[in-house]
């Protein structure tokens, strides 16, 4: 393959990184599907690849498609596929490598679901965490004061 | 940010995963008109395959060949049909080789252009835009000569050539990541972002 000596330098210090290659999850940072896990099937050149999005949700489905790499943000997960694999494959091998088990366990689902929950807050569920903070306020305040008096 | 108020459409464009290119491809089929008065005249029927926006401009195209390659007029012709050919496999991406004729500002030259790409239109029109930069050349300018899937041991371009296999992995190194909707940019930041996400 034809690299220059200064991208065989850059790959050759990402053994174990994340990488842009056919397998790689990605989640979608801009546009439509914005939120969206999608696995890479193919990289059509230095800017864009071929992405799929299989899911059981169709709110959380993303068609196979082209998508700049602008618009996905690398995860540390990957599955095993081959290059255009299609989707009852794709599927299988996202089962086999547990994709959304892992990353529902990470850290980063975790950090966008706690965020999606906060947003979708009604008035009672904010009063609700009003009325808890104050409680945990009171109980802290409460545990401080016996510490302090001793 | 990534929140569930920024999705679905606010950034304009409809996303279903359809590519609408902007030169399509048409197959148009026609012939001299068969005249009566002057005796039964030799009427070949002609196809030719057109890149074009719309089919409007792929007829306009269609003349202007044949009135250069085959001496029938729009005039004295019909066109007997016009398709669009669609991509057999729109969702496999392969390496599309053009050979060309385009005219620059001191004569004609022959070109052969390779793209990777999903479709022979986006690729068409990819090289339609490349062209336009390198050359200064416009549509008009320019005349498909054969455009065809390429198989990689007859690619010509390294820079394609990179891509290819299973094993293409490369990280992303320097990421200049932007906000997921307009709303988020911020004209003032605290810190310098974060740019490594190798890790």
């Amino acid at each position: 393959q034809a690299h220059t000596p200064g991208s065989r330098a850059i790959i050759a210090m990402s053994e174990g990184k994340r990488l842009v290659e056919t397998g790689r999850v990605c989640l979608c940072n801009y546009g439509a599907n914005l939120g969206k896990l999608v696995v890479i099937i193919n990289v059509v050149d230095g800017r864009r690849v071929l992405v799929d999005g299989p899911n059981a949700d169709p709110k959380k489905a993303v068609k196979r498609q082209i998508m700049p790499l602008a618009r996905l943000s690398l995860t540390t997960i990957k599955c095993d596929i081959m290059p255009g694999a299609r989707i009852n494959t794709l599927t299988k091998a996202m089962k086999a490598a547990d994709v959304v088990g892992k990353w529902n366990a990470g850290s980063w689902a975790k950090g966008m679901a706690k965020k999606e929950a906060k947003a979708s807050m009604g008035d009672f569920d904010r009063f609700k965490m009003m009325v808890a903070r104050k409680t945990r306020a009171k109980a802290v305040n409460k545990a401080m004061k016996k510490m302090v008096k001793k | 940010a990534i929140s569930k108020m920024s999705a679905a459409g606010v950034n304009g464009a409809p996303e279903s995963g359809i590519v609408h290119t902007k030169y399509r491809q048409y197959q148009v089929v026609g012939r001299l008109k068969p005249s009566a008065e002057k005796g039964t005249r030799k009427a070949n029927i002609f196809k030719m395959n057109i890149f074009a926006p719309n089919e409007v401009v792929a007829k306009s195209r269609f003349w202007y060949y044949m009135s250069m390659l085959n001496r029938v007029k729009k005039a004295n012709g019909e066109i007997l049909q016009i398709n669009e050919v669609y991509e057999k496999r729109p969702a496999t991406v392969a390496t599309y080789g053009i050979w060309m004729r385009y005219d620059s500002r001191t004569g004609h030259h022959n070109m052969y252009r390779e793209y990777r790409d999903t479709s022979v239109n986006a690729a068409v029109s990819k090289m339609y835009l490349d062209v336009a930069a390198r050359h200064r050349s416009r549509f008009t300018n320019v005349q498909i000569v054969r455009t065809a899937t390429v198989p990689i041991d007859k690619m010509r371009k390294s820079w394609n050539k990179e891509y290819l296999g299973k094993d293409v992995a490369f990280p992303l190194p320097h990421r200049v990541l932007r906000p997921s909707t307009k709303a988020f940019k911020k004209s003032f930041v605290a810190k310098r972002p974060r740019t490594d996400f190798t890790n």
